[in-house]
């Protein structure tokens, strides 16, 4: 039986067909299971491997190393809180106190009610708007204590709905159409030279555009 | 004249010469329509009329210098690839996760057809057969945009099969890692494309040019860096040579942040910009925030040797920065101001370093950890007095010899020896120390006032008086 729903074994192939080695695919296809579920589970990781020509421990044993992967339920919102310096220096650990007081659980943990997760989180990229966070990937940033009681009430409300929920990461998919496509070169397809440095052996035919006559 | 950028937060348009962030005053510079408008995709049609080797020639004449972290003129790695050993890839590195950097999400986001277009002139170039475009994990935006203008640059002929009817065929395929800083270290990038765990790989080889995805050459570079070259084939290398210095032509993003007036990511002319310039300019951050006295400074990122106050007229250059004992890096400078703990913005970054060391190898696995647990004592009010030699010690373990700092003024004008000396496989390790060097030579007291706080002192004293030797005799 399948983990993936029909519609995302779809684009679990076409994801794989993008790679000369099926292997490379193993973080967006892990990323895919968290996107259907919330989190990574052990009927997900055996497909994985199925799809990707590896062991379940193969996918375990990767996935393991990013912080992202969860394999355990977590919140529907995974609230991440800079504490790198640049957000420290500007109140980052204070904004983290005070997430953990509104939410009423410590970093790493997840309210009652499976809506929050908090985590203290390095450098998210937006260190010139300190302090700030991403709830699900999405930034909030120069965020005050009152940002965040507002923020956390818009979700309970849902009112944020650039926010989805735990999993999703971009909204939109790479598709190339296959008739497009170049075609992946796997790497033992060994030493056959791209035809266009085929240019590189005659003097250039000085500004003329080659693809004209074709 | 300068002004914020409210759809690119953070982004300050400081008035200078624009080469990466040209559209970024447009709300919509991330459509195909947009790019189109202004210049988009002529840079690839310039290449097209042009032979690969004339194209390389023109990057290799501009001295286009890396903008991931070490600098090197991307010119130059192109010609490391080994002739005839196809197929060729290459790998793009949009990780950016070293503290303070925020610059190539900015161009993800606002610019992503400007990136494609300049991934399109490095696979024509070189001949490669295919381009991997790694986004870290948490940019969901980026992700997002990238994908979509992906999708309307192969509908449009940009990207794919006979490129704009040319003989030129190449795919660029998204992909997206999961949290792990030390990924953004090029051949952990390639581990992890592999669907591994990214732990760098042994050096030699040095470069992935040698051996790289799949054990076949690849080319690896930063966001910024491919970014320059859609404007630099509209231009040309001359043009291109008029903005910067002569050793490090061009512009480059830097982001701003900590203390100052208005922290902000500013495109700035490189070898030309000081960092007073960048810190009290008008144009810039205007200043230490309440006007306090300036502290110190990360100038390029948290694997950087710390600056101070005596290196505010330092042009932002590779070359001179790290003549003075540090490095530009990634482009993150962090201000901090006369109100900082030495001792506490010292273990924010060691603590970065302890989490994110991957675990490959014994000195920074054990070392970074060590370090962090030594400065939260000390921090705590509970350090010895031998703490600080020890954390010396400990660093000398992960990075041996004297360790290049502006700290010290014995030693300021030494250079960054390459590659550093290290005991570790990467330079991650070796990362953790700066931060320490750079605090104990400048501000030991601070470290003291923390210390002799403590009535530790008499106890490792009478610890030191009943070693063997010592004590009994009498
Ligand atoms: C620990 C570590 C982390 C790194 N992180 C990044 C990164 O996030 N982005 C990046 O472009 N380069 C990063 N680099 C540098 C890359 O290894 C590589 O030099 C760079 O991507 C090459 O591109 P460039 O020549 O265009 O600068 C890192 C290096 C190390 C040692
Ligand atoms: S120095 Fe640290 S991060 Fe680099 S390979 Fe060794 S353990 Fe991993
Ligand atoms: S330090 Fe918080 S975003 Fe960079």
């Amino acid at each position: 039986m399948s983990y993936f729903t029909p519609d995302n074994l779809a684009i679990a192939d076409e994801i794989i067909s993008r790679y000369p080695v099926a292997k490379s695919a193993l973080i967006p296809l892990l990323h895919l299971a968290q996107e259907q579920e919330g989190w990574v589970t052990d009927a997900a990781m055996r497909q994985i491997a199925e799809l990707t020509d590896t062991t379940p421990a193969e996918v375990k044993g990767t996935g393991s190393f990013y912080e992202m992967f969860k394999f355990h339920p977590v919140g529907k919102y995974m609230v991440n809180v800079c504490t790198n310096l640049s957000c420290q220096l500007l109140g980052g650990e204070e904004l983290l106190a005070h997430a953990e007081k509104t939410l009423g659980v410590k970093a790493g943990g997840t309210t009652a009610d499976g809506m929050f997760t908090i985590e203290d989180v390095e450098c998210i990229a937006a260190c010139t708007e300190a302090p700030c966070l991403q709830v699900n990937y999405r930034y909030r940033l120069r965020v005050t204590d009152e940002d965040f009681d507002d923020l956390i009430d818009d979700i309970r409300n849902s009112r944020a709905d650039d926010i989805p929920e735990h999993g999703t990461l971009g909204r939109v998919r790479q598709h190339i159409p296959v008739d497009a496509m170049a075609g992946i070169v796997p790497p033992e397809q060994a030493n056959v030279r791209p035809v266009w440095l085929a240019r590189n052996d005659e003097p250039a035919p000085a500004g003329a555009a080659e693809g004209e006559e074709v | 004249m300068s002004h914020s950028v409210p759809h690119a937060p953070g982004y300050v348009d400081n008035g200078g010469p624009k080469i990466v962030t040209s559209r970024f005053e447009h709300g919509d510079s991330f459509t195909l329509d947009r790019y189109e408008a202004t210049d988009g995709y002529q840079g690839l049609r310039r290449a097209l009329d042009r032979t690969p080797a004339e194209v390389h020639d023109e990057v290799r004449e501009a001295t286009v210098l890396g903008r991931g972290g070490a600098g090197f003129p991307a010119g130059v790695k192109w010609g490391f690839m080994p002739p005839g050993k196809f197929p060729y890839y290459l790998v793009v590195n949009g990780d950016e996760s070293e503290p303070g950097t925020y610059k190539d999400r900015l161009l993800m986001e606002r610019d992503p057809h400007q990136l494609i277009e300049g991934c399109l002139i490095t696979c024509y170039a070189l001949g490669l057969a295919q381009c991997f475009l790694y986004v870290r994990g948490e940019m969901a935006l980026a992700q997002e945009r990238i994908a979509q203008a992906l999708n309307d640059a192969y509908a449009e002929g940009y990207v794919g099969k006979n490129i704009l009817g040319t003989d030129f065929s190449v795919d660029i395929t998204l992909t997206w890692g999961a949290g792990a800083y030390i990924v953004g270290e090029e051949t952990a990038l390639i581990e992890s494309l592999e669907g591994n765990r990214g732990m760098p790989r042994l050096k030699p080889p040095y470069f992935p040019a040698a051996i790289g995805l799949y054990g076949q050459p690849t080319i690896v570079n930063n966001v910024e860096t491919l970014s320059n070259l859609p404007w630099l084939m509209m231009n040309g290398a001359e043009a291109y040579k008029q903005f910067g210095s002569e050793a490090s032509p061009g512009t480059r993003m830097v982001a701003v942040s900590g203390h100052v007036k208005r922290p902000g990511v500013y495109e700035i002319e490189q070898g030309v910009t000081t960092f007073r310039d960048l810190f009290y300019g008008d144009d810039f951050c205007q200043g230490i925030r309440e006007d306090n006295g300036l502290k110190m400074f990360v100038p390029g990122g948290g694997s950087a040797p710390w600056f101070f106050p005596e290196q505010l007229d330092v042009p932002l250059e590779g070359r001179v920065v790290s003549g003075e004992g540090s490095m530009l890096g990634s482009g993150a400078i962090i201000v901090m101001d006369e109100t900082t703990d030495a001792v506490k913005a010292a273990l924010r970054l060691v603590r970065f370093y302890a989490r994110e060391s991957c675990g490959k190898c014994t000195p920074c696995r054990e070392g970074t950890t060590w370090e962090e647990r030594v400065l939260q004592r000390i921090l705590d009010g509970e350090g010895r007095p031998s703490d600080i030699d020890m954390l010396l010690d400990i660093a000398d373990n992960i990075s041996p010899g004297p360790y290049p700092v502006a700290a010290d003024p014995n030693q300021g004008l030494a250079a960054v020896p390459f590659p550093p000396k290290q005991t570790t496989i990467c330079p991650l390790g070796p990362s953790s120390v700066a931060p320490i060097t750079s605090t104990i030579r400048r501000f030991r007291h601070e470290y003291e006032a923390k210390i002799t706080k403590r009535d530790s002192i008499p106890v490792s004293a009478a610890l030191m008086s009943s070693a063997p030797g010592n004590s009994e005799a009498g």
